[in-house]
């Protein structure tokens, strides 16, 4: 294990998760709208606020999956000393990080059940950059629209159209993040 | 308001991170599931279950050092179990309170909504009793799970109207069931109904029961109706007076006795925004001279 | 002129000081030790350790006290500062067969390879008041006799051993914590007997007697009770073995139940199983006798729409925690809701007078 694996975690853990656990949650309750976060410095290729999400919302009890350019050595130690996530396949993840080409195919991910449509998985989307414009987003948290640039639609239709069932997103982004519930209609413009 | 230093003998906010990082993805799917239950593993509080276990541990899971607390019972700051509760945050996460609905930036309550519209910035976190809207007709989880799966409603639609058949009206004063989202039936917890209609709000809504061991939530500007039917449509209703404080025709009102010869007034229910509008001058039936 | 209630602060903080000089009592009595909770007052301190699923009589003393002798409420107290620790880790399952037992009886044979041991049991004393315990200062001392060292197997293994007793499943497998996951129906037997063994012993045991009297018969003879000391061990990675921790004390109850067999299963005996923190037999026996009760299904019985085959209604219902809590919350101002109904029951008067009043004119 090399020695950047045993730093960049949360100093103060309490406090610092509690701060980006408000930002996720804005993200997720107003989709479309960006967040910056601190906190965290991982290993390249993860991003500050990809890792802030691992620190906040994963744990032993959370299975997660490392896309293909995600799942590195350096990286793997990071999460094994800060996050302690088991690593599984995508069919098993509770979280799925990764670029979004390298997370396909995107209908391997738990998509939850009619009674259980909350065992899903939530995806933590890394993109070359997060900008609030291009793709029109309406639903559940939206006054009138938002715009999120996505690197595509289909997905995010078909995905919409199972609710409630369907996988959640994070975009990640150097220290920003944004989200993409299941609820939301996506639309190119 | 008041900020101080969180007790150092607990972790900030009470609960353990592992703990906090549960309760926050339940959280979590159910905003992204308006209205359906998450099933939590809530954790036994230092108060009794039915005394706002779930609204706490949510508000636990929520809380930052710069937020600012309020936490009303009934619509009133002051009354023992909301004191009892912000003081227990106030120990627990050295967090700054307020009484006043728009210096808020996490509002716990039990029983009401608070009248002044909330917004961008602020979060409302409900104490949760039966979060369950089915349970009273079907008293079976197996069942109401697989009614929900199968969003098979009927037996909702069929009480509502057995009460319309036997008392001309639907019987259901407060916990009014709603539907979110055109999806999930949801109990928006004993507010009495006159606060329904602001359930369609710009801030955040959480839901915590804790004995009960489930989460849901309303995201901001989502559709969330009141259950009725064509020919005997929802009607949010109060006392048909005004506040005899603050003159106000618009607000939830309190009936209190004040003499035994069948003597009794009208108040605002959300103290704060009776105090408000009294500070601005307002004026009701029996205020004094020197109420302000 | 009116003014709103303020003061709750105030209040609350009264009644916190009325409760501690009422907890005290009169201060010209002795204030009671811990230690003489905890030895005097023992079968108290098992029912809050195990209903408050912590083994540690030293704070099961100190939650009585706490609690002015309210079980449930030391209960509670125990249960709220049990979510507070950390997991260390897991220790090994315990091994029963191994006890050092205090107290051993069997129901279903005369004598068995142990002996039958009848311990420091309630059973043959005759319930006469007794005047001299009110004199202070007695301090009685037992006959001894040569600790037996012969093993005390368990009684159902006879049994087992000729296919009279239908064998449990084996499994390595760690199972659900209930304090850690929500519940879901239908739960597992391991989840079943969680809840039971810290469910409250008094619904427990109307639950169990209400079998007996033919709700939901499942014909039980006690096989064994036995009560007494088992080492806790736990393996420590570093070390590559297990080592022993401590030690606990234990009740355990396996009822023989009769089973009239099946299309796919012979007749044969069934078990209930209990397992309890300390001396507490009434629960451990009350606990095998409901988790009978519950194995409806997997044995292929008939469900008599009884109360204690109901498996919702018995987990859902068994934790007086959650079921004192929910109940006394009704007592917290409830006035927003109630006024609700006051206005809606005056309009539908109102609505049927002027009806009444047109039908008249």
């Amino acid at each position: 294990m090399r020695d950047d694996a045993l730093s960049g975690g949360f100093t103060d853990a309490p406090v610092e998760a509690a701060r980006a656990f408000r930002a996720a949650l804005e993200a997720m309750a107003r989709p479309g709208s960006l967040h910056e976060v601190a906190g965290a410095e991982a290993p390249a290729p993860l991003s500050t606020a990809a890792a802030v999400l691992l620190l906040t919302l994963c744990d032993g009890e959370t299975p997660l999956y490392l896309a293909p350019g995600h799942d590195t050595q350096p990286v793997r130690d990071w999460i094994a000393f800060h996050v302690g996530a088991p690593l599984v396949g995508p069919g098993e993840a509770m979280f799925a990080l990764g670029q979004w080409d390298a997370l396909a195919p995107h209908d391997a991910y738990a998509i939850g059940t009619a009674e259980y449509p909350d065992r899903s998985v939530t995806l933590i989307v890394e993109m070359p950059e997060l900008r609030a414009e291009g793709v029109r987003l309406t639903g559940p948290g939206i006054e009138t629209e938002a715009h999120l640039a996505l690197p595509e639609t289909a997905a995010f239709q078909r995905n919409a159209a199972r609710f409630p069932l369907g996988w959640d997103c994070y975009f990640t982004c150097a220290d920003r993040l944004a989200a993409l519930p299941r609820t939301t209609r996506t639309e190119a413009l | 308001m008041t900020a101080m230093q969180h007790d150092p003998a607990y972790n900030f906010a009470y609960l353990d991170e592992q703990t906090k990082r549960m309760i926050r993805r339940a959280l979590l799917k159910a905003l992204a599931i308006p209205g359906y239950q998450v099933p939590f593993a809530s954790r036994e509080m230092p108060m009794p279950y039915g005394w706002g276990t779930g609204g706490v541990q949510v508000t636990a899971a929520c809380l930052t050092p710069e937020d600012r607390l309020k936490v009303i019972d009934q619509g009133a700051d002051d009354t023992t179990n909301a004191v009892s509760i912000r003081k227990f945050f106030e120990r627990t996460a050295g967090v700054a309170t307020t009484e006043h609905t728009n210096e808020a930036s996490v509002i716990q309550t039990r029983h009401r909504i608070p009248e002044a519209p909330l917004g961008a910035g602020q979060i409302l976190v409900y104490q949760v009793p039966i979060p369950e809207p089915l349970r009273f007709l079907e008293p079976r989880e197996t069942e109401t799970r697989k009614m929900h799966a199968l969003e098979e409603y009927g037996l909702m639609y069929v009480k509502l109207y057995e009460d319309i058949a036997h008392n001309g009206a639907i019987s259901t004063a407060y916990a009014y069931p709603v539907k979110v989202e055109g999806r999930y039936v949801m109990d928006p917890s004993p507010i009495p109904k006159f606060d329904n209609p602001k359930l369609e709000s710009g801030a955040i809504q959480l839901f915590g029961a804790g004995r009960e061991q489930r989460i849901y939530a309303i995201p901001p500007y989502t559709q969330v109706v009141s259950l009725d039917f064509e020919d005997h449509p929802f009607e949010p209703s109060k006392a048909d007076h005004d506040c005899d404080l603050c003159g106000c025709g618009t607000s939830y009102l309190d009936e209190v006795i004040t003499d035994d010869a069948g003597g009794r007034m009208f108040v605002c229910s959300d103290t704060d925004f009776c105090a408000a509008r009294q500070a601005e001058g307002h004026r009701g039936r029996l205020s004094g001279e020197d109420a302000a | 002129m009116y003014v709103a209630v303020k003061g709750g602060e105030r209040a609350i903080d009264a009644a916190h000081e009325w409760l501690a000089e009422e907890r005290r009592g009169d201060p010209q009595v002795p204030e009671l030790s811990l230690a003489q909770i905890r030895e005097q007052m023992s079968l108290a301190v098992n029912r809050v350790m195990a209903e408050g699923s912590l083994y540690d009589p030293e704070l099961a003393a100190l939650a009585i006290k706490q609690a002015r002798g309210d079980l449930i409420e030391a209960i509670f107290l125990i249960r709220a500062y049990r979510t507070t620790l950390p997991r260390i880790g897991h220790s090994r399952p315990v091994e029963t067969s191994a006890m050092r037992c205090d107290r051993r009886v069997s129901a279903t044979f005369k004598d068995a390879p142990g002996g039958q041991v009848l311990g420091p049991t309630f059973d043959y004393t005759h319930r006469l008041l007794d005047f001299k315990l009110a004199a202070e200062g007695e301090a009685p001392v037992a006959r001894q006799a040569e600790p037996t060292l012969a093993p005390t197997p368990r009684i159902t293994e006879f049994l087992n051993r000729d296919g009279l007793i239908q064998d449990e499943a084996h499994s390595d497998e760690t199972p659900p914590d209930m304090t850690r996951q929500p519940m879901e129906y239908p739960a597992d037997r391991s989840t079943r007997l969680q809840a039971l063994t810290r469910g409250d012993e008094g619904f427990v045991l109307g639950m169990a007697y209400s079998t007996q009297r033919g709700y939901g018969r499942n014909h039980p003879f006690v096989g064994e009770l036995r009560i007494g000391a088992v080492e806790v061990e736990m393996e420590i990675p570093e070390l590559g073995f297990d080592i022993c921790i401590g030690e606990v004390t234990l009740t355990e109850c396996e009822t023989v139940n009769q089973f009239m067999g099946s299309k796919t299963e012979p007749a044969q005996f069934t078990r209930g199983y209990g397992l309890v923190f300390g001396q507490t037999e009434r629960k451990a026996i009350s606990m095998a006798l409901v988790d009978r009760a519950l194995r409806w299904e997997e044995l292929g019985e008939e469900n008599v729409g009884a109360p204690a085959q109901d498996e919702e209604f018995v987990l859902a219902h068994s934790d007086n925690i959650q079921a004192t809590g929910f109940l006394e919350h009704i007592k917290l101002p409830h006035y927003v809701d109630f006024q609700s109904e006051l206005e809606l029951v005056r309009k539908m008067r109102r609505e049927v007078e002027g009806s009444m009043k047109e039908a008249a004119e």
